[in-house]
Protein backbone atom coordinates (compact mmCIF):
# COMPACT_ATOMS: atom_id res chain seq x y z
CA UNK A 1 0.00 0.00 0.00
CA UNK A 2 1.78 3.11 -1.14
CA UNK A 3 1.00 6.57 0.11
CA UNK A 4 -0.02 9.09 -2.51
CA UNK A 5 2.79 11.07 -4.05
CA UNK A 6 3.07 14.63 -3.01
CA UNK A 7 4.59 16.69 -5.72
CA UNK A 8 6.48 19.67 -4.57
CA UNK A 9 8.32 22.10 -6.73
CA UNK A 10 11.84 22.71 -5.65
CA UNK A 11 13.32 26.15 -5.78
CA UNK A 12 16.56 26.19 -7.71
CA UNK A 13 18.23 27.99 -4.82
CA UNK A 14 17.98 24.94 -2.61
CA UNK A 15 20.25 23.12 -5.03
CA UNK A 16 22.64 26.01 -5.30
CA UNK A 17 22.85 25.99 -1.55
CA UNK A 18 24.60 22.66 -1.90
CA UNK A 19 27.75 24.49 -2.98
CA UNK A 20 30.21 25.05 -0.13
CA UNK A 21 30.95 27.89 2.22
CA UNK A 22 29.19 25.89 4.82
CA UNK A 23 30.03 28.23 7.69
CA UNK A 24 28.04 31.08 6.23
CA UNK A 25 24.92 29.06 5.77
CA UNK A 26 23.89 29.13 9.35
CA UNK A 27 20.72 31.01 8.60
CA UNK A 28 19.82 28.96 5.58
CA UNK A 29 16.46 27.23 5.63
CA UNK A 30 16.30 23.73 7.06
CA UNK A 31 17.62 21.29 4.48
CA UNK A 32 14.97 19.63 2.41
CA UNK A 33 15.33 15.96 1.89
CA UNK A 34 13.89 13.95 -0.91
CA UNK A 35 13.40 10.26 -0.64
CA UNK A 36 12.24 7.48 -2.86
CA UNK A 37 10.97 4.11 -2.01
CA UNK A 38 13.77 1.75 -2.77
CA UNK A 39 12.72 -0.52 -5.58
CA UNK A 40 14.52 -3.70 -6.38
CA UNK A 41 14.46 -4.90 -9.93
CA UNK A 42 15.87 -8.38 -10.53
CA UNK A 43 19.18 -8.56 -12.33
CA UNK A 44 19.58 -4.82 -12.15
CA UNK A 45 23.06 -4.08 -11.10
CA UNK A 46 22.70 -0.40 -10.49
CA UNK A 47 22.27 0.80 -6.97
CA UNK A 48 22.58 4.45 -6.25
CA UNK A 49 22.80 6.35 -3.06
CA UNK A 50 20.45 5.29 -0.33
CA UNK A 51 19.60 6.86 2.94
CA UNK A 52 18.29 4.89 5.86
CA UNK A 53 16.40 7.25 8.08
CA UNK A 54 17.00 7.35 11.75
CA UNK A 55 13.47 8.44 12.54
CA UNK A 56 10.23 7.19 11.08
CA UNK A 57 9.45 8.54 7.65
CA UNK A 58 6.35 10.72 7.46
CA UNK A 59 5.56 9.55 4.02
CA UNK A 60 7.41 8.88 0.91
CA UNK A 61 6.80 8.89 -2.70
CA UNK A 62 6.95 5.80 -4.79
CA UNK A 63 8.06 6.86 -8.14
CA UNK A 64 6.80 4.38 -10.64
CA UNK A 65 7.99 6.16 -13.66
CA UNK A 66 11.49 6.33 -12.38
CA UNK A 67 13.94 4.85 -14.86
CA UNK A 68 14.96 1.36 -13.88
CA UNK A 69 18.61 2.11 -14.07
CA UNK A 70 18.83 4.31 -11.04
CA UNK A 71 16.79 4.05 -7.91
CA UNK A 72 18.24 6.69 -5.73
CA UNK A 73 17.57 8.20 -2.37
CA UNK A 74 19.06 11.60 -1.73
CA UNK A 75 20.38 13.06 1.41
CA UNK A 76 20.98 16.22 3.28
CA UNK A 77 21.73 18.85 0.69
CA UNK A 78 23.55 21.23 2.91
CA UNK A 79 26.65 19.13 2.51
CA UNK A 80 29.03 19.69 -0.32
CA UNK A 81 27.66 17.64 -3.16
CA UNK A 82 29.27 16.34 -6.30
CA UNK A 83 26.50 14.12 -7.51
CA UNK A 84 25.84 14.44 -11.23
CA UNK A 85 22.59 12.52 -10.95
CA UNK A 86 21.11 15.27 -8.87
CA UNK A 87 20.67 17.47 -11.90
CA UNK A 88 18.57 14.86 -13.69
CA UNK A 89 16.39 14.12 -10.74
CA UNK A 90 15.42 17.70 -10.32
CA UNK A 91 13.46 17.54 -13.50
CA UNK A 92 11.44 14.49 -12.60
CA UNK A 93 9.17 16.69 -10.59
CA UNK A 94 7.95 14.10 -8.16
CA UNK A 95 9.55 14.83 -4.89
CA UNK A 96 8.12 14.76 -1.48
CA UNK A 97 9.89 16.94 0.96
CA UNK A 98 10.18 15.96 4.56
CA UNK A 99 11.26 18.62 6.94
CA UNK A 100 12.98 16.30 9.41
CA UNK A 101 16.71 16.64 9.63
CA UNK A 102 18.46 13.32 9.60
CA UNK A 103 21.93 11.92 9.48
CA UNK A 104 23.22 10.06 6.47
CA UNK A 105 23.55 6.48 7.64
CA UNK A 106 23.88 4.37 4.56
CA UNK A 107 24.81 4.72 0.96
CA UNK A 108 24.34 1.23 -0.38
CA UNK A 109 21.80 -1.28 0.74
CA UNK A 110 21.99 -4.97 1.44
CA UNK A 111 20.15 -6.77 -1.35
CA UNK A 112 18.43 -10.00 -0.37
CA UNK A 113 18.85 -13.16 -2.41
CA UNK A 114 15.88 -13.81 -4.72
CA UNK A 115 14.81 -16.83 -2.67
CA UNK A 116 14.30 -17.71 0.97
CA UNK A 117 17.39 -18.57 2.94
CA UNK A 118 16.39 -22.23 3.26
CA UNK A 119 15.42 -22.58 -0.40
CA UNK A 120 18.77 -24.00 -1.45
CA UNK A 121 18.71 -26.92 0.99
CA UNK A 122 20.18 -29.50 1.03
CA UNK A 123 22.88 -28.26 -1.31
CA UNK A 124 23.55 -25.04 0.54
CA UNK A 125 22.19 -25.02 4.06
CA UNK A 126 20.12 -22.27 5.60
CA UNK A 127 22.84 -21.81 8.20
CA UNK A 128 25.41 -21.11 5.50
CA UNK A 129 23.13 -18.58 3.86
CA UNK A 130 22.32 -16.94 7.18
CA UNK A 131 26.01 -16.53 7.89
CA UNK A 132 27.19 -15.83 4.39
CA UNK A 133 24.49 -13.31 3.56
CA UNK A 134 23.56 -12.11 7.01
CA UNK A 135 27.08 -11.70 8.39
CA UNK A 136 29.65 -11.61 5.61
CA UNK A 137 27.67 -9.81 2.90
CA UNK A 138 26.06 -7.48 5.41
CA UNK A 139 29.48 -6.82 6.91
CA UNK A 140 30.83 -5.74 3.53
CA UNK A 141 27.86 -3.41 2.99
CA UNK A 142 28.22 -1.83 6.40
CA UNK A 143 31.98 -1.58 6.02
CA UNK A 144 31.56 0.15 2.69
CA UNK A 145 29.03 2.58 4.09
CA UNK A 146 31.33 3.42 6.96
CA UNK A 147 34.20 4.07 4.60
CA UNK A 148 32.05 6.30 2.41
CA UNK A 149 31.01 8.40 5.36
CA UNK A 150 34.46 9.88 5.58
CA UNK A 151 34.29 12.16 2.61
CA UNK A 152 32.12 12.66 -0.43
CA UNK A 153 34.67 12.11 -3.15
CA UNK A 154 33.11 8.77 -4.10
CA UNK A 155 29.49 9.83 -3.93
CA UNK A 156 27.09 9.49 -6.79
CA UNK A 157 28.14 6.22 -8.32
CA UNK A 158 26.14 3.16 -9.06
CA UNK A 159 27.67 0.07 -7.54
CA UNK A 160 29.15 -1.03 -10.87
CA UNK A 161 30.76 2.35 -11.33
CA UNK A 162 32.03 2.39 -7.77
CA UNK A 163 33.75 -0.96 -8.25
CA UNK A 164 35.52 0.25 -11.38
CA UNK A 165 36.45 3.61 -9.88
CA UNK A 166 37.86 2.13 -6.69
CA UNK A 167 39.75 -0.52 -8.67
CA UNK A 168 41.69 2.42 -9.99
CA UNK A 169 43.18 0.48 -12.90
CA UNK A 170 44.98 -2.03 -10.76
CA UNK A 171 45.92 0.14 -7.83
CA UNK A 172 42.85 -0.36 -5.70
CA UNK A 173 41.63 2.17 -3.18
CA UNK A 174 40.75 0.92 0.30
CA UNK A 175 37.04 0.97 -0.55
CA UNK A 176 37.54 -1.50 -3.40
CA UNK A 177 37.51 -4.61 -1.27
CA UNK A 178 34.16 -3.81 0.29
CA UNK A 179 32.55 -2.43 -2.85
CA UNK A 180 33.66 -5.33 -5.01
CA UNK A 181 32.62 -7.93 -2.44
CA UNK A 182 29.15 -6.36 -2.17
CA UNK A 183 28.87 -6.54 -5.96
CA UNK A 184 30.25 -10.06 -6.09
CA UNK A 185 27.84 -11.40 -3.52
CA UNK A 186 24.83 -9.71 -5.14
CA UNK A 187 25.85 -11.39 -8.38
CA UNK A 188 26.47 -14.73 -6.69
CA UNK A 189 23.05 -14.97 -5.03
CA UNK A 190 21.44 -14.24 -8.36
CA UNK A 191 23.60 -16.87 -10.05
CA UNK A 192 21.85 -19.55 -8.03
CA UNK A 193 18.28 -20.71 -7.74
CA UNK A 194 16.38 -23.45 -5.98
CA UNK A 195 16.13 -26.36 -8.36
CA UNK A 196 19.05 -25.09 -10.39
CA UNK A 197 21.66 -27.04 -12.25
CA UNK A 198 20.75 -29.03 -15.32
CA UNK A 199 21.84 -27.42 -18.56
CA UNK A 200 21.45 -24.13 -20.35
CA UNK A 201 19.34 -24.12 -23.47
CA UNK A 202 19.08 -22.52 -26.88
CA UNK A 203 21.43 -19.63 -27.58
CA UNK A 204 23.51 -19.85 -24.43
CA UNK A 205 24.08 -23.56 -24.92
CA UNK A 206 25.10 -22.95 -28.52
CA UNK A 207 27.57 -20.31 -27.45
CA UNK A 208 29.05 -22.58 -24.77
CA UNK A 209 29.40 -25.40 -27.25
CA UNK A 210 31.01 -23.04 -29.71
CA UNK A 211 33.55 -21.70 -27.21
CA UNK A 212 34.27 -24.83 -25.16
CA UNK A 213 33.52 -27.67 -27.54
CA UNK A 214 30.81 -29.17 -25.37
CA UNK A 215 28.93 -28.44 -22.19
CA UNK A 216 30.79 -31.25 -20.43
CA UNK A 217 34.08 -29.69 -21.36
CA UNK A 218 32.95 -26.34 -19.99
CA UNK A 219 31.84 -27.98 -16.76
CA UNK A 220 35.23 -29.69 -16.40
CA UNK A 221 37.06 -26.43 -16.99
CA UNK A 222 34.91 -24.65 -14.44
CA UNK A 223 35.47 -27.30 -11.78
CA UNK A 224 39.18 -27.40 -12.53
CA UNK A 225 39.39 -23.65 -12.08
CA UNK A 226 37.64 -23.95 -8.72
CA UNK A 227 40.09 -26.60 -7.56
CA UNK A 228 43.24 -24.89 -8.75
CA UNK A 229 42.48 -21.48 -7.38
CA UNK A 230 44.97 -20.76 -4.60
CA UNK A 231 43.56 -18.97 -1.60
CA UNK A 232 40.28 -17.07 -1.61
CA UNK A 233 38.56 -15.98 -4.77
CA UNK A 234 35.84 -16.50 -7.34
CA UNK A 235 35.35 -18.56 -10.48
CA UNK A 236 33.47 -16.90 -13.34
CA UNK A 237 31.97 -17.71 -16.68
CA UNK A 238 32.53 -14.45 -18.53
CA UNK A 239 31.80 -13.09 -21.95
CA UNK A 240 35.00 -11.44 -23.01
CA UNK A 241 34.37 -8.20 -24.78
CA UNK A 242 37.42 -8.06 -26.97
CA UNK A 243 37.74 -11.71 -27.85
CA UNK A 244 33.93 -11.97 -28.17
CA UNK A 245 33.78 -15.42 -26.65
CA UNK A 246 32.91 -17.08 -23.39
CA UNK A 247 35.70 -18.07 -21.02
CA UNK A 248 36.23 -19.47 -17.54
CA UNK A 249 38.16 -17.04 -15.39
CA UNK A 250 39.37 -17.23 -11.80
CA UNK A 251 40.00 -14.15 -9.70
CA UNK A 252 41.53 -13.67 -6.27
CA UNK A 253 39.95 -12.16 -3.20
CA UNK A 254 37.55 -9.44 -4.35
CA UNK A 255 38.54 -8.89 -7.96
CA UNK A 256 35.83 -9.42 -10.56
CA UNK A 257 35.74 -9.31 -14.36
CA UNK A 258 33.89 -6.01 -14.65
CA UNK A 259 37.10 -4.18 -13.76
CA UNK A 260 38.46 -5.44 -17.09
CA UNK A 261 35.21 -4.52 -18.78
CA UNK A 262 34.22 -8.15 -19.38
CA UNK A 263 30.68 -9.32 -18.78
CA UNK A 264 30.19 -12.02 -16.14
CA UNK A 265 27.51 -14.63 -16.74
CA UNK A 266 27.72 -16.82 -13.64
CA UNK A 267 29.98 -16.91 -10.62
CA UNK A 268 30.99 -19.31 -7.86
CA UNK A 269 32.28 -18.11 -4.50
CA UNK A 270 35.27 -20.23 -3.48
CA UNK A 271 36.18 -18.30 -0.39
CA UNK A 272 36.24 -20.88 2.37
CA UNK A 273 33.33 -19.26 4.21
CA UNK A 274 31.08 -20.12 1.29
CA UNK A 275 31.37 -23.87 1.73
CA UNK A 276 33.12 -24.67 4.98
CA UNK A 277 30.04 -25.20 7.12
CA UNK A 278 28.48 -27.59 4.60
CA UNK A 279 31.42 -29.32 2.96
CA UNK A 280 34.33 -28.63 5.32
CA UNK A 281 37.44 -28.74 3.12
CA UNK A 282 35.87 -30.56 0.16
CA UNK A 283 35.90 -27.71 -2.34
CA UNK A 284 35.53 -30.11 -5.27
CA UNK A 285 32.26 -31.51 -3.95
CA UNK A 286 30.92 -28.03 -3.32
CA UNK A 287 31.76 -26.91 -6.86
CA UNK A 288 30.19 -30.07 -8.32
CA UNK A 289 27.02 -29.60 -6.31
CA UNK A 290 26.88 -25.98 -7.43
CA UNK A 291 27.12 -27.03 -11.07
CA UNK A 292 24.60 -29.83 -10.73
CA UNK A 293 22.00 -28.39 -8.40
CA UNK A 294 22.40 -24.68 -7.77
CA UNK A 295 23.52 -22.72 -10.80
CA UNK A 296 20.74 -20.67 -12.36
CA UNK A 297 20.94 -20.96 -16.12
CA UNK A 298 17.86 -18.74 -16.33
CA UNK A 299 19.78 -15.89 -14.78
CA UNK A 300 22.72 -16.73 -17.02
CA UNK A 301 20.53 -16.60 -20.11
CA UNK A 302 19.09 -13.24 -19.11
CA UNK A 303 22.57 -11.84 -18.54
CA UNK A 304 23.73 -13.28 -21.84
CA UNK A 305 20.81 -11.66 -23.63
CA UNK A 306 21.70 -8.31 -22.11
CA UNK A 307 25.37 -8.82 -22.92
CA UNK A 308 24.58 -9.36 -26.58
CA UNK A 309 23.48 -5.75 -26.73
CA UNK A 310 27.09 -4.79 -26.03
CA UNK A 311 29.08 -7.50 -27.73
CA UNK A 312 28.54 -8.58 -31.28
CA UNK A 313 28.82 -12.34 -31.12
CA UNK A 314 27.89 -13.33 -34.59
CA UNK A 315 28.66 -12.13 -38.04
CA UNK A 316 26.16 -9.55 -39.17
CA UNK A 317 23.68 -10.87 -41.66
CA UNK A 318 24.39 -8.83 -44.71
CA UNK A 319 21.97 -9.78 -47.44
CA UNK A 320 23.49 -10.64 -50.77
CA UNK A 321 21.91 -8.56 -53.51
CA UNK B 1 68.15 -55.41 6.12
CA UNK B 2 64.69 -54.18 5.32
CA UNK B 3 64.07 -53.54 9.00
CA UNK B 4 67.18 -51.43 9.27
CA UNK B 5 66.13 -49.43 6.25
CA UNK B 6 62.75 -48.91 7.86
CA UNK B 7 64.36 -47.68 11.05
CA UNK B 8 66.70 -45.38 9.15
CA UNK B 9 63.76 -43.96 7.25
CA UNK B 10 61.75 -43.44 10.40
CA UNK B 11 64.60 -41.67 12.17
CA UNK B 12 64.67 -39.23 9.31
CA UNK B 13 61.07 -38.42 9.95
CA UNK B 14 61.80 -35.63 12.43
CA UNK B 15 61.21 -31.96 12.00
CA UNK B 16 59.52 -31.45 8.71
CA UNK B 17 58.92 -35.11 8.18
CA UNK B 18 61.28 -35.74 5.30
CA UNK B 19 61.42 -39.20 3.84
CA UNK B 20 63.41 -40.50 0.95
CA UNK B 21 61.82 -42.19 -1.97
CA UNK B 22 63.47 -44.62 -4.30
CA UNK B 23 64.40 -42.19 -7.03
CA UNK B 24 66.42 -39.91 -4.76
CA UNK B 25 63.63 -37.39 -4.81
CA UNK B 26 62.87 -36.11 -1.35
CA UNK B 27 59.19 -36.08 -0.61
CA UNK B 28 57.62 -34.89 2.59
CA UNK B 29 55.12 -36.44 4.94
CA UNK B 30 52.66 -35.25 7.51
CA UNK B 31 54.36 -34.51 10.84
CA UNK B 32 52.61 -35.72 13.97
CA UNK B 33 51.16 -33.25 16.40
CA UNK B 34 52.89 -33.27 19.80
CA UNK B 35 49.47 -32.99 21.47
CA UNK B 36 45.95 -34.33 21.06
CA UNK B 37 43.51 -32.72 18.72
CA UNK B 38 41.31 -31.70 21.62
CA UNK B 39 44.15 -30.47 23.80
CA UNK B 40 43.88 -26.88 22.64
CA UNK B 41 40.24 -26.45 23.65
CA UNK B 42 38.52 -24.08 24.20
CA UNK B 43 40.78 -21.76 22.23
CA UNK B 44 40.77 -23.97 19.15
CA UNK B 45 38.24 -26.79 18.94
CA UNK B 46 39.27 -30.39 18.38
CA UNK B 47 37.18 -30.57 15.21
CA UNK B 48 39.11 -27.71 13.66
CA UNK B 49 42.45 -29.17 14.68
CA UNK B 50 41.57 -32.56 13.24
CA UNK B 51 40.37 -31.16 9.91
CA UNK B 52 43.22 -28.69 9.75
CA UNK B 53 45.85 -31.35 10.33
CA UNK B 54 44.40 -34.41 8.60
CA UNK B 55 42.73 -32.75 5.66
CA UNK B 56 44.22 -29.35 4.87
CA UNK B 57 47.85 -29.96 5.79
CA UNK B 58 47.73 -33.44 4.25
CA UNK B 59 46.33 -32.00 1.01
CA UNK B 60 49.17 -29.50 0.81
CA UNK B 61 51.66 -32.32 1.35
CA UNK B 62 50.07 -34.57 -1.26
CA UNK B 63 49.96 -31.83 -3.85
CA UNK B 64 53.47 -30.67 -2.98
CA UNK B 65 54.85 -34.18 -3.48
CA UNK B 66 52.99 -34.47 -6.76
CA UNK B 67 54.36 -31.13 -7.94
CA UNK B 68 57.87 -32.12 -6.87
CA UNK B 69 57.66 -35.31 -8.89
CA UNK B 70 56.47 -33.43 -11.91
CA UNK B 71 59.22 -30.88 -11.40
CA UNK B 72 61.82 -33.63 -11.14
CA UNK B 73 60.64 -35.15 -14.41
CA UNK B 74 60.53 -31.80 -16.15
CA UNK B 75 64.05 -30.94 -14.99
CA UNK B 76 65.39 -34.28 -16.19
CA UNK B 77 63.76 -33.77 -19.55
CA UNK B 78 64.93 -30.18 -19.70
CA UNK B 79 61.37 -28.94 -20.11
CA UNK B 80 61.88 -25.38 -18.90
CA UNK B 81 58.38 -24.13 -19.51
CA UNK B 82 56.91 -26.89 -17.35
CA UNK B 83 59.50 -26.16 -14.68
CA UNK B 84 58.37 -22.54 -14.60
CA UNK B 85 54.69 -23.48 -14.75
CA UNK B 86 55.02 -25.66 -11.68
CA UNK B 87 56.51 -22.88 -9.58
CA UNK B 88 53.19 -21.49 -8.40
CA UNK B 89 51.94 -24.93 -7.34
CA UNK B 90 55.19 -25.57 -5.47
CA UNK B 91 55.09 -22.17 -3.80
CA UNK B 92 51.51 -22.67 -2.72
CA UNK B 93 51.58 -26.27 -1.58
CA UNK B 94 55.15 -26.21 -0.33
CA UNK B 95 54.47 -22.97 1.47
CA UNK B 96 51.38 -24.54 3.00
CA UNK B 97 53.44 -27.43 4.29
CA UNK B 98 56.22 -25.20 5.66
CA UNK B 99 53.82 -22.75 7.29
CA UNK B 100 51.64 -25.36 8.91
CA UNK B 101 54.63 -27.29 10.22
CA UNK B 102 55.72 -24.13 12.00
CA UNK B 103 52.16 -23.47 13.15
CA UNK B 104 51.82 -26.84 14.93
CA UNK B 105 54.99 -26.07 16.83
CA UNK B 106 53.73 -22.63 17.72
CA UNK B 107 50.77 -24.13 19.56
CA UNK B 108 50.75 -26.03 22.80
CA UNK B 109 48.12 -26.92 25.39
CA UNK B 110 47.60 -24.61 28.34
CA UNK B 111 48.79 -27.21 30.82
CA UNK B 112 52.10 -27.44 28.97
CA UNK B 113 52.80 -23.74 29.07
CA UNK B 114 50.53 -22.44 26.37
CA UNK B 115 50.06 -18.72 26.62
CA UNK B 116 52.87 -18.15 29.09
CA UNK B 117 54.75 -15.01 28.10
CA UNK B 118 58.35 -15.41 27.06
CA UNK B 119 61.11 -14.87 29.55
CA UNK B 120 64.70 -14.24 28.71
CA UNK B 121 66.04 -12.55 25.63
CA UNK B 122 62.89 -12.78 23.54
CA UNK B 123 60.86 -11.10 26.26
CA UNK B 124 63.42 -8.29 26.42
CA UNK B 125 63.46 -7.95 22.66
CA UNK B 126 59.67 -7.67 22.54
CA UNK B 127 59.68 -4.96 25.21
CA UNK B 128 62.40 -3.09 23.37
CA UNK B 129 60.85 -3.23 19.94
CA UNK B 130 57.17 -3.01 20.71
CA UNK B 131 56.98 -1.51 24.17
CA UNK B 132 55.15 -4.37 25.80
CA UNK B 133 53.62 -7.78 25.18
CA UNK B 134 50.17 -6.20 25.01
CA UNK B 135 51.32 -3.82 22.30
CA UNK B 136 52.76 -6.70 20.28
CA UNK B 137 49.61 -8.76 20.66
CA UNK B 138 47.46 -5.78 19.68
CA UNK B 139 49.60 -5.15 16.61
CA UNK B 140 49.52 -8.76 15.49
CA UNK B 141 45.77 -8.95 16.06
CA UNK B 142 45.05 -5.83 14.07
CA UNK B 143 47.28 -6.87 11.19
CA UNK B 144 45.82 -10.36 11.22
CA UNK B 145 42.27 -9.07 11.16
CA UNK B 146 43.12 -6.74 8.29
CA UNK B 147 44.42 -9.50 6.01
CA UNK B 148 42.07 -9.59 3.06
CA UNK B 149 41.19 -13.07 1.91
CA UNK B 150 43.54 -15.77 3.12
CA UNK B 151 46.98 -15.46 4.64
CA UNK B 152 49.20 -15.57 7.68
CA UNK B 153 50.38 -13.08 10.26
CA UNK B 154 53.93 -13.52 11.54
CA UNK B 155 56.23 -12.42 14.29
CA UNK B 156 59.56 -12.61 12.55
CA UNK B 157 63.17 -11.89 13.26
CA UNK B 158 65.31 -10.00 10.80
CA UNK B 159 68.55 -11.96 11.07
CA UNK B 160 70.80 -9.21 9.77
CA UNK B 161 69.31 -6.26 11.57
CA UNK B 162 68.54 -8.31 14.69
CA UNK B 163 65.11 -6.73 14.78
CA UNK B 164 61.69 -8.18 15.47
CA UNK B 165 59.06 -7.53 12.83
CA UNK B 166 55.35 -8.16 12.40
CA UNK B 167 54.46 -9.14 8.84
CA UNK B 168 51.56 -10.59 6.94
CA UNK B 169 51.73 -12.85 3.92
CA UNK B 170 49.01 -13.75 1.47
CA UNK B 171 47.71 -17.24 0.78
CA UNK B 172 50.45 -19.72 1.69
CA UNK B 173 53.47 -17.53 1.04
CA UNK B 174 56.14 -18.29 3.62
CA UNK B 175 57.67 -15.41 5.58
CA UNK B 176 60.82 -15.42 3.48
CA UNK B 177 58.83 -14.01 0.57
CA UNK B 178 58.65 -10.76 2.55
CA UNK B 179 62.40 -10.63 3.05
CA UNK B 180 65.16 -13.20 2.68
CA UNK B 181 66.56 -12.43 6.13
CA UNK B 182 63.31 -13.03 7.95
CA UNK B 183 63.07 -16.00 10.29
CA UNK B 184 59.58 -16.92 11.50
CA UNK B 185 59.22 -17.08 15.27
CA UNK B 186 55.44 -17.21 15.44
CA UNK B 187 52.88 -17.62 12.71
CA UNK B 188 49.12 -17.46 13.06
CA UNK B 189 46.96 -18.94 10.32
CA UNK B 190 44.19 -16.52 9.39
CA UNK B 191 42.73 -18.61 6.59
CA UNK B 192 39.07 -19.11 7.29
CA UNK B 193 39.54 -22.86 7.68
CA UNK B 194 41.60 -22.16 10.79
CA UNK B 195 38.69 -20.72 12.74
CA UNK B 196 35.44 -20.79 10.82
CA UNK B 197 33.74 -23.75 12.46
CA UNK B 198 34.22 -22.25 15.89
CA UNK B 199 34.38 -18.48 15.53
CA UNK B 200 32.41 -18.19 12.30
CA UNK B 201 33.32 -14.93 10.63
CA UNK B 202 34.56 -13.21 13.76
CA UNK B 203 38.27 -13.39 13.07
CA UNK B 204 39.19 -10.89 15.84
CA UNK B 205 37.74 -13.27 18.47
CA UNK B 206 39.87 -16.11 17.13
CA UNK B 207 42.97 -13.92 17.23
CA UNK B 208 42.21 -12.85 20.78
CA UNK B 209 41.81 -16.42 21.99
CA UNK B 210 44.63 -18.10 20.13
CA UNK B 211 47.17 -16.37 22.37
CA UNK B 212 46.12 -18.66 25.20
CA UNK B 213 47.71 -21.62 23.45
CA UNK B 214 50.75 -20.00 21.85
CA UNK B 215 54.03 -21.72 22.70
CA UNK B 216 56.46 -18.95 23.50
CA UNK B 217 59.10 -21.46 24.55
CA UNK B 218 59.50 -22.59 20.96
CA UNK B 219 59.66 -19.01 19.73
CA UNK B 220 62.31 -18.24 22.34
CA UNK B 221 64.37 -21.22 21.26
CA UNK B 222 64.34 -20.10 17.64
CA UNK B 223 65.18 -16.56 18.68
CA UNK B 224 68.08 -17.61 20.87
CA UNK B 225 69.47 -19.76 18.13
CA UNK B 226 69.59 -16.79 15.76
CA UNK B 227 70.56 -14.17 18.34
CA UNK B 228 72.73 -15.89 20.91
Amino acid sequence: MEKPCQIKSIPLSSFRAAKPEKKQNQHAPAPVRYTYKYREIPLQRDVGLAVREEKEEMGYCCNNSFPASSHVLLTDLSQRWKCPKLQNLRHKGQFHGSQKASKVLAFYGLKAPPYKLDALEPHMSRRTLEMHWGDHHRGYVEGLNKQLEKDDILYGHTLDELVKVTYNNGNPLPEFNNAAQVWNHDFFWESMQPGGGDMPRLGLLEQIEKDFGSFTNFKEKFLEAALTLFGSGWVWLVLKRNERCLAVVKTSNAINPIVWDDIPIISLDVWEHAYYLDYKNDKGKYATVFMNHLVSWNAAAARMARAEAFVNLGEPKIPIA
Amino acid sequence: MALRTLITRKSLGLGLGVSQSVRGLQTVSLPDLPYDYGALEPAISGEIMKLHHQKHHQTYITNYNKALEQLHEAMEKGDSSTVVKLQSAIKFNGGGHVNHSIFWKNLTPVHEGGGEPPKGSLGWAIDTHFGSMEALVAKINSEGAAVQGSGWVWLGLDKDLKKLVVETTANQDPLVTKGPNLVPLLGIDVWEHAYYLQYKNVRPDYLKNVWKVIDWKYASEVYEKECP
